[in-house]
C-alpha cells in the first residue's frame, strides 16, 4: 500500500522533473526571439534555418524517440510543400496558417498509409522501405507535369498574407517570424508528447522492442502513432518552405533533402529535441560561409567539416552543452545531484 | 493583440532594412550560377568569361567599382531562389547574372519585378522566360532561335523522317514544339517525340526506341554538358553505323566537350548561335584570351552568354552615368547593339530578348581538334516563339 503509493509519487515527481523547464532551454528560446531585433538582415536565412530544424524535429521524433531510421523523410516533407503550393496557386485555400494545416493532413495522411509498410522489418528493411516510398513519390510528381510543374518547379503561386494581416515581404521578415511561431507551437507539442507516458513507452520500444511488449506496451500502434505525427511535422516544414518562398520543385522531394534532414539531425544529436535545431544552425551557417568562400568546391569544405564533427563532438555538438547544462542546472538548483533525463535517449541513437 | 504587437514590429523592422541603397560608388553584380552538379560545365565557363571581360576592360566603369558575388544555386531552382532573394536584400546587388536552366530563372522572375533589379539571363533558353519579368533580358539564345531554323534545313536536305529526342523540361519542350512545326512544314515527318527526365540521364532505352523507328536522323536537344553522354551512348548503341545523323541545336556538339566525343561526330550538323570557330578577329582574340586565362579550357557558346551580360551592364552604366536605378538601367539595355564574339547581336527593345545570327555548322576536324564549322548564316534571328504572337 505504501509502498505503490509512494511509487506513484515517485513516477508523479519524475514526470514532472521531465516536463520542467531549465534555464538553458529559456535562454535558447529568448535567443531565438531576440534575432527579430538583433538580425533583421538574417531573416531569409534564419527563417530557412527555422524550416530545416522543424524538418530535423520531425525526423529526431521517429529516429531519437522511437528508433526508426528513415531515408525518405523528404516524401512527406514535399507532400506538404505541394499541398501548400496547389492550395496557394489555385486559390482554394487563401489564408497561410489553415492551408499550414492542410499541408501537414495530407503528410499524415500518407504518413499513416505507409507507417504499415515501416513496421515490417529492422532497420536495413526500413531504410530501403523509406527510401523507395520517397523515389516513387519523387517520380510520380515529375510524370504529373501537368499538376505539379515537373522539373519546372510549381510557378506563380501567390501568397495571401497571414492570418488576413501580414504580407510576405521581400526582406523575409514575416516568414521568419511566422516559420519561428510555428517551430515554436510545433516544439512545444512535442515536447508534451515525448514527456508522456507515451513518449515513455517509445523509449522503451526504442530500447528493446520484446522486452516492451513483454511488460505489456505495444510496439505497433505507438509506432504507428509517432510516424504520423512525424510525418505531419514533415510535411508542415514543407508546406512552410512553400509558403515563405512562393515556390516549390522537385526539390523538396529529393533523396537530398532526406539525406540532408538526417545530417542536420545528427549534426545536432538525436534523441533530445533541440538537437535538429541546433544542428540546422550550424549545418546552414557553416554551408552559407563556406559556400560564399568558394563558390566552386564548397561542397568539399563541407565534407571535411561534417566527417569532423561527428569524428570530434563523438556527442555530437548538442553534447558539447552537457557541462554547459549543468552548470546551468546548478545555478538554478533545480535539480540537484541528478542527471537530466533528456541525455538517456542520445546513445544509441545515432544510425 | 497579435496584430498590436506585430504590426510596429514589422514596420520597425522594414525601417531598419532599409532600401536598396547600394554602397557610394560600388555596383554589385549577383552571378547566380550552377558551380556543382550536373550544369557545372555552364557555371564554369560563364563566370570565366565574366571575368575575362573585367580583366580585359577594367573593373571601374562610369566611375563605379564593379563586384562579383558568386553563388551557387547548383541548377536547382529552390536554391536559385533563395539566393537570388539573399543578394538582393542582404548584399544588395544591382544586376542579377547567371540561370543555367530554364527553372533557375523563372523562379527568380517574380523577385526581379518585386525588387526591379535588372536580371540577364546568359544560359537559359526557354522563350517564355523574358516574359515572366519586365526586368529580364537576355544574353543567350533562345530553343526555338536554333530549332526552327534546323527544321527548316533539315527539310530542305534530305531529311525525311525524324525522332526527337528532349529532355522533359520547358527548354526540351520548346525545341522540339518549334523544330516539329518548322520540320513538318518542310515537308518532314516526325515519326516519334521522347522525353528524357532531365535529372539521372541513361540515353540508352530511348536510343534503342529511337533505333527501332529507323529515322534519317535524330532531332536532339539536352542542357549543356549532357551532349558528351547522349553521343557516347548513341555510338555505343550502333545509331551511326545505322546511318542514323544526329541533328539539332548546338547543345549536343558542345565546344566544352566537343575534343572528347571521338571522330564519329564529325559530320554532324547542327544550328546554333556561337562556335569557338567563329571566323571572325574579335572571335579569336577572345578564344586565346579565354584558353590562355583558364588553362586551356576551350569556350562554349554559355561562355559567351556571360561575356556579354558583362557588356550590357558596362554599356548601361556608362550610358546611365553610373546610375544604378533598376528603371534607368534597363531602358539604357533595351535596344543596345553591339558585336559579340559570337557575330553582332542586339536586344530588341519589345521583348527585351537576343536578336542574333543563327549558323548552320558541321563538325570538322581542324589543327587535329574538332570544331563546329558554319557554313551557313542566318542573318539577324528574332526569338520564333514570340515573334507569332
Amino acid at each position: 500500500m505504501t509502498s505503490s503509493s509512494r511509487l506513484a509519487a515517485a513516477i508523479a515527481a519524475q514526470f514532472t522533473d521531465r516536463a520542467r523547464w531549465s534555464l538553458l532551454e529559456v535562454l535558447f528560446w529568448l535567443v531565438a526571439l531576440s534575432t527579430i531585433w538583433l538580425l533583421p538582415d538574417q531573416h531569409l536565412i534564419l527563417a530557412e534555418i527555422v524550416i530545416w530544424a522543424l524538418f530535423a524535429l520531425s525526423l529526431d521524433l521517429i529516429l531519437g524517440y522511437a528508433g526508426i531510421i528513415s531515408l525518405g523523410h523528404a516524401a512527406f516533407f514535399g507532400i506538404g510543400a505541394y499541398t501548400a503550393g496547389l492550395l496557394a496557386k489555385h486559390a482554394l485555400v487563401g489564408e497561410p496558417v489553415l492551408a499550414l494545416l492542410l499541408a501537414g493532413l495530407a503528410g499524415a495522411v500518407f504518413g499513416f498509409l505507409t507507417s504499415f509498410l515501416v513496421l515490417r522489418g529492422t532497420d536495413l528493411t526500413r531504410l530501403m522501405v523509406t527510401l523507395g516510398i520517397a523515389l516513387l513519390v519523387r517520380e510520380l510528381a515529375n510524370r504529373f507535369g501537368w499538376l505539379t510543374g515537373g522539373a519546372d518547379g510549381l510557378q506563380g503561386i501567390d501568397m495571401q498574407p497571414v492570418l488576413g494581416l501580414f504580407r510576405f515581404d521581400l526582406y523575409g521578415h514575416t516568414a521568419y517570424i511566422y516559420s519561428l511561431a510555428v517551430l515554436f507551437v510545433l516544439f512545444l507539442l512535442a515536447r508534451r508528447i515525448v514527456g508522456s507516458p507515451f513518449g515513455l513507452a517509445l523509449l522503451a520500444i526504442k530500447g528493446n522492442p520484446l522486452r516492451a511488449s513483454a511488460i505489456g506496451i505495444g510496439a505497433d500502434r505507438r509506432l504507428i502513432g509517432i510516424y504520423t505525427l512525424a510525418a505531419a511535422y514533415a510535411g508542415i516544414a514543407g508546406g512552410l518552405l512553400t509558403q515563405t518562398t512562393a515556390f516549390t520543385s522537385l526539390e523538396s522531394l529529393s533523396f537530398d533533402r532526406s539525406a540532408d534532414g538526417l545530417l542536420v539531425l545528427i549534426i545536432g544529436g538525436t534523441g533530445h529535441l533541440y538537437g535538429g535545431l541546433i544542428g540546422a544552425v550550424v549545418f546552414r551557417f557553416a554551408q552559407d560561409w563556406i559556400a560564399t568562400a568558394t563558390p566552386q568546391y564548397w561542397q568539399f569544405w563541407i565534407g571535411l567539416f561534417l566527417v569532423l564533427i561527428v569524428l570530434v563532438g563523438r556527442d555530437r555538438i548538442g553534447g558539447w552543452f552537457t557541462p554547459l547544462r549543468r552548470l546551468a542546472d546548478r545555478v538554478g538548483a533545480w535539480r540537484p545531484g541528478k542527471t537530466r533525463p533528456t541525455v538517456l535517449p542520445g546513445q544509441g541513437g545515432a544510425p | 493583440m497579435l496584430k498590436h504587437v506585430l504590426t510596429p514590429l514589422a514596420v520597425t523592422l522594414g525601417l531598419l532594412a532599409g532600401g536598396p541603397a547600394s554602397a557610394q560608388g560600388v555596383v554589385k553584380i549577383g552571378v547566380l550560377e550552377a558551380m556543382t552538379g550536373q550544369q557545372q560545365s555552364t557555371g564554369v565557363q560563364t563566370l570565366a568569361a565574366m571575368k575575362l571581360y573585367m580583366a580585359q576592360h577594367g573593373d571601374t566603369v562610369a566611375g563605379k567599382k564593379i563586384e562579383l558575388i558568386v553563388k551557387d544555386d547548383g541548377a536547382v531552382a529552390d536554391n536559385s531562389k533563395r539566393l537570388a532573394q539573399e543578394l538582393i536584400v542582404r548584399d544588395k546587388v544591382n544586376f542579377l547574372v547567371g540561370f543555367a536552366v530554364t527553372p533557375t530563372a523563372l523562379a527568380v522572375a517574380p523577385l526581379a519585378t518585386e525588387a526591379k533589379v535588372p536580371t540577364i539571363v546568359a544560359n537559359a533558353g526557354t522563350s517564355i522566360i523574358t516574359e515572366r519579368s519586365p526586368y529580364i533580358l537576355r544574353t543567350s539564345f533562345t530553343l526555338p532561335q536554333s530549332s526552327v531554323i534546323i527544321g527548316e534545313w533539315a527539310a530542305k536536305n534530305g531529311i525525311k523522317k525524324v525522332v526527337t529526342i528532349v529532355s522533359d523540361y520547358a527548354p526540351g519542350l520548346d525545341g522540339e514544339k518549334s523544330f516539329t512545326e518548322a520540320f513538318t512544314k518542310g515537308g518532314g515527318q516526325v515519326v516519334e517525340a521522347v522525353k528524357v527526365p532531365l535529372a539521372a540521364p541513361d540515353f540508352a532505352p530511348f536510343l534503342q526506341r529511337a533505333r527501332d523507328a529507323s529515322p534519317d536522323a535524330i532531332f536532339v536537344f539536352v542542357p549543356s554538358g549532357q551532349g558528351a553522354t547522349f553521343v557516347k551512348q548513341f555510338i555505343e548503341r550502333g545509331l551511326d553505323k545505322a546511318g542514323i545523323k544526329i541533328i539539332g541545336p548546338g547543345d549536343v556538339t558542345d565546344d566544352d566537350l566537343l575534343n572528347g566525343m571521338g571522330e564519329q561526330v564529325i559530320g554532324t550538323v547542327t544550328a546554333h548561335m556561337y562556335s569557338a570557330d567563329h571566323p571572325s578577329a574579335l572571335n579569336k582574340a577572345y578564344v586565346e584570351a579565354f584558353k590562355k586565362a583558364n588553362n586551356g579550357l576551350r569556350p562554349n557558346f554559355m561562355s559567351v552568354g556571360g561575356y556579354d551580360a558583362m557588356h550590357l551592364i558596362y554599356e548601361a552604366l556608362k550610358k546611365t552615368g553610373g546610375d544604378t536605378d533598376g528603371d534607368k538601367l534597363m531602358a539604357a539595355m533595351k535596344g543596345m547593339a553591339w558585336e559579340s564574339p559570337r557575330g553582332p547581336i542586339s536586344i530588341d527593345p519589345e521583348t527585351r530578348d537576343i536578336v542574333q545570327n543563327i549558323y548552320i555548322r558541321k563538325v570538322e576536324k581542324k589543327d587535329g581538334e574538332l570544331y563546329n564549322v558554319e557554313f551557313q548564316t542566318f542573318d539577324a534571328v528574332k526569338d520564333p516563339g514570340k515573334a507569332k504572337k
